[in-house]
């Protein structure tokens, strides 16, 4: 067997979730292959060939692939793939966008969002917002599969001495282009890796008074989240949702601030090992979940908890 | 244009999932049933291109058990002019369904394809992708606006770090996420008027694809349940036990 994961990198920067997708690969077993599409990524190809338990890199370099578009890279997946037992890709928005289109173009069923490996071929994974784990096995000649990052802890970063070799295949299905992006930007850690997690929700009642979570996650070193209901009003950026339909988070420490705690919420970061829910409504669901409550008014508590931690 | 809009009956949102004692499923007997959200939002943007002259006709279709009508006349309801059930009872995979969507694909000759980004039961986001790519159309994911001149399409995504923008060429795959827009409610007049709106009842046989799935759920559990927390009393008790008894700052 030989699995074939897709980096996930914007060209220069390895990004952390590959090193979770490769975890699950080393517990499918077999030799490990990973491929870096982009353009001018010579630096994320480096960085993938000292992966520990990495045996090979291929890198495929053209202006086609700059921007990872799925038109362009699933055709060059999908050809590559042919040959491997296994294809695996974070369950990133690069990955969710590109991976199903490869599973088509090998006309096999995809596994989304694995959670854990239980042989080669069955693989654990949540449906219905986490509400439920199916088991599932996959017949297919060639497993596509997106992998949970949080799902697996992420291997050594350094120690593997891969080769890396180039691979011509140039796919230029002329029907997209990149147009451009607006990344928000953050000092803090990025949502999904960071270790302590701090998320406000209506409770905040502005945007404004966000400034008292950032002012805590800095301290702490954490990264800052938001309930929907917070980003619907307004209060933040959307990419700062966590739940079904945001981001999967599932750090150390997880503070729920003025959220009730909706399932959908509850489904973005229930996986937490720690989480604490500070809210003034005792009857709150998110009181069900959390390992430490307090019920108290927001505006007196964090400023108190900044102090004291 | 043309536009196509793919919708799914699902579990409504709100429903506490209970999975069934034996691992065979979730247990669906009795209990609401509800348009997937992400699909009100791609009949909604599809309804908002025919307001502004977009759209000449919108097209919804569905794939699923009969009683998926009641969700086709909720979209005949919110303004689409006619529906398309491709009737099938067992529960398919992604592939399956984009295979059937392509065939109706076919058929139609839409010049725009939405999607919602995800079903909220299967969680499987990826219907939309595999449509794309089957049909050999672009794709725009996780769409947060679509903006047609020409025949070209600008559609912004939202990805991790934040939005990117992508121009694609007609014919296109889009697929919704929650920002796209606010769904609006059927008002009882349009109910009424869509019940006499034309509703098309197809086979999967009919079109002549094949269902199988290289795929097979062995079981679906409960998740394991997270053991019962304490409430504490000031904050600085929290921080205590955070530091002392759960030593994660």
């Amino acid at each position: 067997m030989t699995i074939l994961v897709i980096a996930e990198h914007d060209n220069k920067v390895l990004a952390p979730a590959t090193l979770n997708t490769v975890a699950a690969a080393v517990k499918i077993g077999g030799d490990i292959h990973v491929l870096v599409a982009g353009q001018g990524a010579g630096a994320a190809a480096e960085a993938a060939a000292k992966i520990a338990g990495v045996a090979k890199v291929l890198v495929a370099d053209n202006a086609a692939y700059a921007h990872q578009l799925p038109e362009n890279v699933a055709p060059l997946v999908a050809e590559l793939g042919k040959g491997y037992s296994h294809i695996l890709a974070a369950a990133t928005s690069n990955g969710k966008n590109i991976l199903p289109r490869v599973a088509a173009q090998l006309d096999v069923d995809q596994i989304s969002e694995i959670i854990s490996v239980e042989s080669a071929d069955t693989f654990k994974r949540p449906i219905y917002a986490g509400n439920a784990i199916a088991t599932v096995q996959s017949n297919a000649a060639v497993k596509v599969i997106t992998v949970r990052a949080t799902g697996f802890d992420p291997v050594a970063a350094e120690g593997g001495s891969a080769s890396v070799e180039a691979v011509a295949a140039a796919h230029d299905a002329g029907i997209s282009s990149f147009v451009g992006e607006e990344l928000a930007k953050s000092d803090r850690p990025e949502l999904t890796a960071a270790k302590i997690v701090v998320s406000g929700g209506r409770g905040m009642q502005n945007g404004d008074n966000f400034k008292h979570l950032y002012a805590l996650a800095d301290k702490l070193g954490a990264a800052v989240g938001a309930s929907r209901a917070a980003v619907d009003a307004g209060f933040v950026p959307n990419d700062m949702q966590v739940g079904q339909t945001g981001k999967i988070v599932a750090p150390q420490l997880y503070i729920a601030v003025g959220i009730s705690g909706a399932i959908q919420h509850l489904a973005g970061m229930k996986d937490s090992k720690v989480i604490v829910a500070i809210n003034k409504d005792e009857e709150a669901p998110i009181f069900q979940v959390a390992d430490y409550g307090l019920v108290a008014d927001l505006f007196e508590a964090i400023p108190e908890l900044e102090k004291l931690v | 244009m043309k536009v196509l809009v793919a919708v799914k009956r699902v579990l409504d949102y709100n429903v506490k999932v209970r999975v069934k004692a034996d691992t065979s499923g979730v247990d669906l007997a009795n209990v609401k049933m509800s348009m997937n959200p992400f699909c009100e939002i791609a009949v909604e943007e599809a309804v908002r291109l025919k307001e502004q002259g977009i759209a000449s006709e919108i097209v919804v279709v569905s794939v699923g058990p009969s009683t998926a009508q009641e969700q086709l006349r909720t979209a005949l309801a919110l303004g689409a002019d006619r529906a398309i059930l491709v009737e099938c009872a067992e529960d398919l995979t992604s592939l399956a369904v984009a295979k059937l969507l392509k065939a109706v694909v076919d058929k139609e000759q839409p010049q725009l394809v939405i999607l919602g980004k995800q079903a909220i039961d299967s969680d499987n986001n990826q219907t939309g992708q595999m449509l794309a790519a089957l049909s050999g159309y672009g794709q725009g994911t996780f769409a947060s606006k679509v903006e047609i001149s020409g025949d070209t399409v600008a559609v912004t995504r939202e990805v991790d770090g934040g939005a990117q923008t992508v121009a694609l060429k007609l014919p296109v795959i889009v697929t919704t996420d929650l920002r796209l827009n606010e769904p609006r409610y059927a008002s009882l007049p349009n109910i009424m008027k869509a019940k006499k709106k034309p509703l098309e009842v197809v086979t999967a046989d009919a079109l002549g694809v094949s269902t199988a799935s290289t795929n097979t759920t062995l079981k679906v559990e409960a998740p394991a349940a997270r053991s019962a927390g304490i409430m504490v009393k000031s904050v600085a008790e929290l921080v205590e036990k955070l530091k002392n008894e759960a030593k994660v700052i």
